[in-house]
């Protein structure tokens, strides 16, 4: 498999780990040193700093999913991410970036499904152990209004 | 029009579930409560630092433009177009001189007033409108006021002054958010679907606030087993929620909470507590602070973070929470690194309160086939409303509707004020 291959493969397993709930498993997507933050586009294209999740590193994240699943309520709902082919801007030092586009749908326990966000990753991936594994994730929601609340993972 | 509320009790303990879903009586509200005789929060200062600069705003469901003169003044505006009724300002933004209409090129001041109309005398003789009074003709002005930075505006003439309106509290706490300059870290927004006036209560309800948010419990952040209480102006409309953190012990805490379906302190423990962290930044050593002005304002601390919401009705079963989250200008790196992975805490995705988001949303949803319901308002009392030093209270709820009932003209025979 080429680098190519195997980032287009990390990213659809990206979404579809979140679609499918397996959240640790998404976590393990990630390089053992790691950040994870979403932003809006609003506050991007402001130059201003404010983020609407912030994790800095692996214990972070497994912090924010463990918090999901045991203390905090939330609207019951399964997520449905549709994610573009990436665009890549070429390796670095073992480090590739690339950048996609997202849209993420919501459905409820009635079935009733909304576009809940849209935007896209701009990501660094290394390579550890022959895998590809998420460096720093940065998710841009262009919807900077976040319907009802944001629990789960973009 | 004449309303009619058949209240249960003179003293707000029982709340009508219509009153969350009635358009006639939201269409009242943007009338007599919003552009009655209160002070909306509109912007800070530090979002309008240089002169023409400007924001799109919002009173009730109503836009309304803020900006700043050539000589620092602020000034603010109803942003709809005097002649067709089309949005003046169309950024949420901005640095301006002038703005202009795009529909017609109706062109206003800074400040508010029609300076210009194309072709107003004709072409050549013929059409125009040379008889037409345009300082006449010009947007609907707001007084609008800034207090230690931060700005309010009304469109009723007969609204108090800004710091008779503020009441000693509420001039205090804005001095202590305001002690030094601030610089804006950014904005956080959420879309709920409910009443606007749920939100109000919710921030009035200190009750909810260590029971459905179990991530304050668990980690001590905010707990009503811990020193706090709530403080209200003398009218009852502002409201505070505030707490000490450590001011009780895991274990009395833990006691306390035995027993309550839902709630424990030992579900989880953070690998990285990091994020927890309080480096105390006030003389009074509250490290909760929600000071929440009628109708639509709010500064909020809880720990590091700090911020001001602004409550926007998008209709009478949606509102928006527009976040604006602050430090201040002498924080370093460290400092600014600290509050942003604080606000991990806070906005939509807050551990400690996207809850109030499906909180809200299942009140609405649920009391849509209920016009004859009620909701119960006696936790922590009924009859006077006053301020307690305990959080186990929903009493300044009981606050926010008599003032609401009072500025709708509809208080029940001996309301309580």
């Amino acid at each position: 498999m080429t680098p190519r291959e195997a980032i287009q493969d990390l990213m659809a397993e990206y979404g579809l780990l979140i679609d499918e709930d397996r959240l640790e498993d998404w976590i393990a997507l990630f390089a053992e040193r790691c950040s994870y933050r979403v932003v809006s586009r609003e506050n991007v294209e402001q130059g201003l700093p404010q983020v609407l999740m912030l994790c800095t590193n692996k214990d972070m994240l497994l912090d924010r999913i463990s918090s999901y699943r045991q203390v905090n309520e939330y609207n019951f709902h399964s997520d449905r991410h549709v994610i573009g082919a990436p665009r890549f801007h070429g390796e670095q030092a073992g480090l590739w970036r690339i950048e996609a586009s997202y849209s993420l749908f919501q459905t409820d326990v009635e079935g009733v499904s909304r576009l809940f966000s849209v935007g896209r990753y701009d990501t660094t991936i290394v390579f550890e152990h022959g895998h590809a594994r998420l460096r720093d994730m940065t998710v841009i929601v262009d919807t900077a209004a976040i319907p009802t609340l944001l629990a789960t993972p973009i | 029009m004449t309303l009619q509320i058949a209240w249960p009790t003179s003293d707000y303990s029982r709340i009508p579930f219509h009153l969350y879903h009635d358009e006639a009586i939201y269409a009242l509200e943007m009338e007599r409560v919003f552009r009655g005789p209160v002070w909306n929060y509109l912007a800070l200062e530090a979002e309008l630092p240089n002169p023409g600069d400007f924001r799109t705003t919002w009173v009730g469901d109503m836009s309304v433009v803020v900006s700043r003169d050539q000589d620092g003044g602020l000034h603010g505006f109803v942003n709809r177009c005097a002649h067709r009724g089309a949005q003046i300002v169309r950024k949420t933004h901005g640095n301006a001189t002038d703005h202009v209409c795009i529909y017609h090129r109706w062109c206003y001041s800074a400040t508010g007033e029609l300076i210009g109309i194309p072709f107003r005398r004709g072409l050549k003789g013929q059409g125009g409108m040379p008889d037409f009074d345009m300082a006449a003709n010009g947007p609907r002005k707001l007084i609008v006021e800034s207090y230690r930075g931060v700005i309010f505006g009304t469109f009723s003439d007969r609204t108090e002054p800004l710091a008779t309106y503020l009441g000693n509290f509420g001039c205090g706490m804005i001095e202590r958010f305001m002690h030094k300059p601030i610089r804006i870290l950014g904005y956080q927004r959420q879309m709920v679907g409910g009443n606007w006036k749920l939100y109000n209560e919710n921030l009035r309800d200190t009750y909810h606030a260590s029971l459905l948010h179990e991530f304050f419990v668990t980690f001590g952040v905010d707990r009503a087993t811990q020193r706090g209480g709530v403080k209200m102006d003398e009218r009852h409309r502002h409201n505070m929620n505030y707490a000490y953190a450590a001011t009780d012990t895991q274990d009395e805490a833990r006691a306390a909470y035995q027993g309550t379906a839902g709630v424990t302190l030992d579900k989880l423990t953070l690998r990285d507590p990091t994020l927890l962290r309080y480096d105390r930044e006030f003389d009074d050593g509250m490290n909760l602070a929600a000071p929440c002005f009628f109708p639509n304002g709010l500064l909020i601390q809880i720990n590091n973070t700090l911020a001001t919401r602004q409550l926007r009705p998008k209709g009478v079963d949606s509102f928006e929470i527009f976040q604006t989250v602050f430090g201040y200008q002498d924080d370093d790196q460290a400092m600014i690194d600290h509050r942003l992975l604080q606000s991990n805490l806070i906005g939509p995705a807050g551990y400690v309160s996207m809850e109030d988001g499906e909180a809200i949303e299942i009140v609405q949803r649920a009391t849509r086939p209920e016009t004859n319901g009620t909701s119960v308002v006696e936790m922590g009392g009924r009859g006077a409303i006053g301020d307690l030093e305990h959080r186990v209270t929903d009493v300044p709820i009981r606050g926010f509707w008599s003032y609401w009932a009072e500025l709708m003209g509809v208080e029940p025979p001996g309301g309580v004020r």
